[in-house]
């Protein structure tokens, strides 16, 4: 089972504020999930190289050349606050 | 005191100089308005797809490869996950556990003594926006802040040092090889104070004999070379004080105040780092084909320690000189265009590092093709000097002038008349004047006060505006005084 301190570490990672019954809903929730994930431990994985990618492609590249900018008005009209032509965001420390 | 050994090991940052952006088609140019180079790609908007930029790969193992790196088989991205503003998917895509290139070296001199210094990695990433603080003056006052996405998606390789370096100042000396490399292997810009070079750096102390690493700290926010060196020398006293009292050094972040000339902790709850690195699944592996890595390897410029070598035994340089020219890129090869002109290579080495130098850290620029003086020019100067026509110290009345008009010495000096006067009869008369004139000094020198002919030299000087030719001046001075 997973520990509340766990939690409280995962819900401030994800910038998660979480009431105190949420706190052991997850607890509980979580901890169901890694569980059944655990199964995966009853394969010997001794010798498979770990999976860098599900798909049997690699090296896809684009050329360096410069495209279409986005209009910035465009992006702004989504932010939830804007000055000028930046975001405007709260104080970070 | 107890002796104490410093351990460093530097992060540096340097951003690459392609047309576009790591994973979309975006421009990186710098400057320009804020949020003008954005696409739904780099806003990490839902639905949208990384693409690499091949340049990217290319001159990643271009500077791995100067760097006497190994270059990867088997290479991934993986996903660097925190929450900051500047990155809008919430993640940076970086790499953890395969990067690029790993276990190369490069070479400082301490002393007069080569020391290697170990580069454990090399990787790629892209850059983050960038953040202006608001409403105040600095970070703590600042009420909001204000972000640009500009930066985001510009390629960055980070190359990692061993904790090799024993000194603030091999730490500096690390910094300025790593630029020039960078420089002549022409990947990066590197301007710090453009911010396309960036460095990060850990630091620890330990009693001298010791076989434990000490508890380090990271120090950032170092804006210049000089900055870099100075803040590790701050740390290293403060670590040393707080050991010496029997404190213990808190693992933390600190931040340098260059105002202040200290370093301050930036510790906080937020600052847990826990990046949960995963490989990134919109990006495919990179498995790096030999032959690229050998075509690139042939491509390879002369490097930096391979120019100064050549200064040196070729040209019959003084190290210091070979150091100096060629720890910029810009600079040697403006020197090496001036040699295509003149044989008198030292005589061209007194120059860049005399009146070229002196004439950039005035103005404040860097050499470039705006530089005024073009290398026919400077090589124009010295045969000029050479052939006797000028002085040097006219030369440089000369030069300034080259820098002001951009014109070629020899129409200079016949525009203003500058030719020195090597003519014997013209020079006697001036001389027989200054004699004239002076007696009371001609009778000093007599009496043997030989500061007295100086004095005399001086006087025929000024009364020819500085051309007459010294050595011709001192010998007629010396016959006539007899």
């Amino acid at each position: 089972m997973l520990s509340r301190e766990q939690v409280e570490h995962v819900a401030l990672l994800a910038r998660l504020e979480l009431k105190e019954e949420e706190i052991e809903m997850y607890r509980q929730q979580l901890g169901k999930i890694l569980d059944y994930i655990e199964k995966l431990n009853e394969l010997d994985t001794t010798n498979v190289p770990p999976t860098a990618h599900v798909l049997p492609l690699k090296n896809v590249y684009r050329e360096d050349v410069v495209g279409e900018h986005m209009d910035p008005e465009k992006v702004l009209r989504n932010a939830p606050d804007r000055e000028e032509n930046y975001f405007k965001v709260p104080r970070i420390l | 005191m107890r002796e104490y050994e410093v351990i460093i090991g530097l992060e540096v940052h340097a951003e690459l100089k392609t047309n576009s952006k790591i994973f979309c088609s975006c421009s990186t140019e710098f400057g320009g308005p804020p949020n003008a180079h954005i696409c739904p790609v780099c806003l990490g908007l839902p639905g949208t797809l990384p693409v690499l930029n091949k340049k990217v790969v290319e001159y990643a193992i271009r500077a791995a490869l100067a760097l006497n790196c190994q270059i990867a088989e088997f290479s991934k991205f993986d996903r660097k996950n925190y929450y900051y503003p500047d990155l809008p998917k919430n993640y940076q895509i970086s790499q953890y556990d395969l990067p690029i290139a790993y276990g190369g070296y490069l070479e400082i001199e301490v002393n007069g003594q080569k020391k290697r210094i170990g580069i454990t990695r090399v990787h790629m990433e892209e850059d983050a926006g960038k953040l202006v603080h608001a409403g105040g003056d600095n970070l703590a006052q600042a009420n909001y802040s204000l972000v640009d996405y500009n930066r985001t998606g510009v390629p960055l390789i980070e190359i990692v040092s061993a904790p090799d370096i024993r000194s603030p100042e091999e730490a500096r000396l690390y910094l300025e090889k790593l630029k020039a490399i960078l420089q002549y292997t022409d990947v990066s810009d590197c301007k710090m104070e453009e911010g396309s070079l960036r460095c990060d750096a850990n630091i620890s102390v330990r009693p001298v004999g010791a076989a434990e690493f000490g508890t380090k700290t990271e120090l950032k926010n170092m804006n210049s070379f000089r900055a870099l060196q100075k803040a590790l020398e701050y740390e290293v006293e403060r670590q040393i004080e707080i050991l010496e009292e029997g404190g213990r050094i808190v693992q933390e972040t600190r931040m340098w105040d260059e105002r202040k000339g200290i370093t301050v902790s930036m510790r906080s709850k937020e600052e847990a780092h826990d990046y949960r690195y995963f490989p990134d699944p919109d990006l495919v592996p990179l498995v790096i084909e030999r032959e690229w890595v050998e075509e690139i390897r042939r491509s390879l410029p002369e490097l930096p320690d391979a120019r100064r070598e050549r200064y040196i035994r070729d040209l019959g340089l003084p190290e210091y000189d070979a150091g100096v020219i060629t720890a910029s890129k810009a600079l040697s090869d403006y020197f090496d265009r001036c040699l295509q002109y003149t044989r008198n290579a030292k005589a061209v080495s007194n120059w860049v590092m005399g009146e070229v130098l002196k004439y950039l850290n005035a103005t404040g620029r860097e050499m470039d093709e705006t530089f005024p003086v073009p290398p026919q020019h400077l090589a124009g100067l010295v045969e000029l000097i050479d052939k006797g026509t000028i002085s040097s110290k006219i030369a440089k009345e000369v030069f300034k002038e080259m820098t002001e008009t951009g014109e070629a010495p020899e129409v200079i000096v016949e525009r203003k008349g500058l030719k020195q006067i090597t003519d014997e009869k013209a020079l006697a008369a001036i001389v027989e004047e200054v004699l004239a004139a002076n007696p009371q000094v001609v009778e000093d020198y007599k009496r043997g006060k030989d500061r007295a002919l100086g004095f005399l030299v001086g006087q025929v000087m000024k009364a020819t505006r500085g051309k007459a030719n010294p050595e011709l001046v001192n010998r007629l001075l010396r016959e006539k005084i007899q």
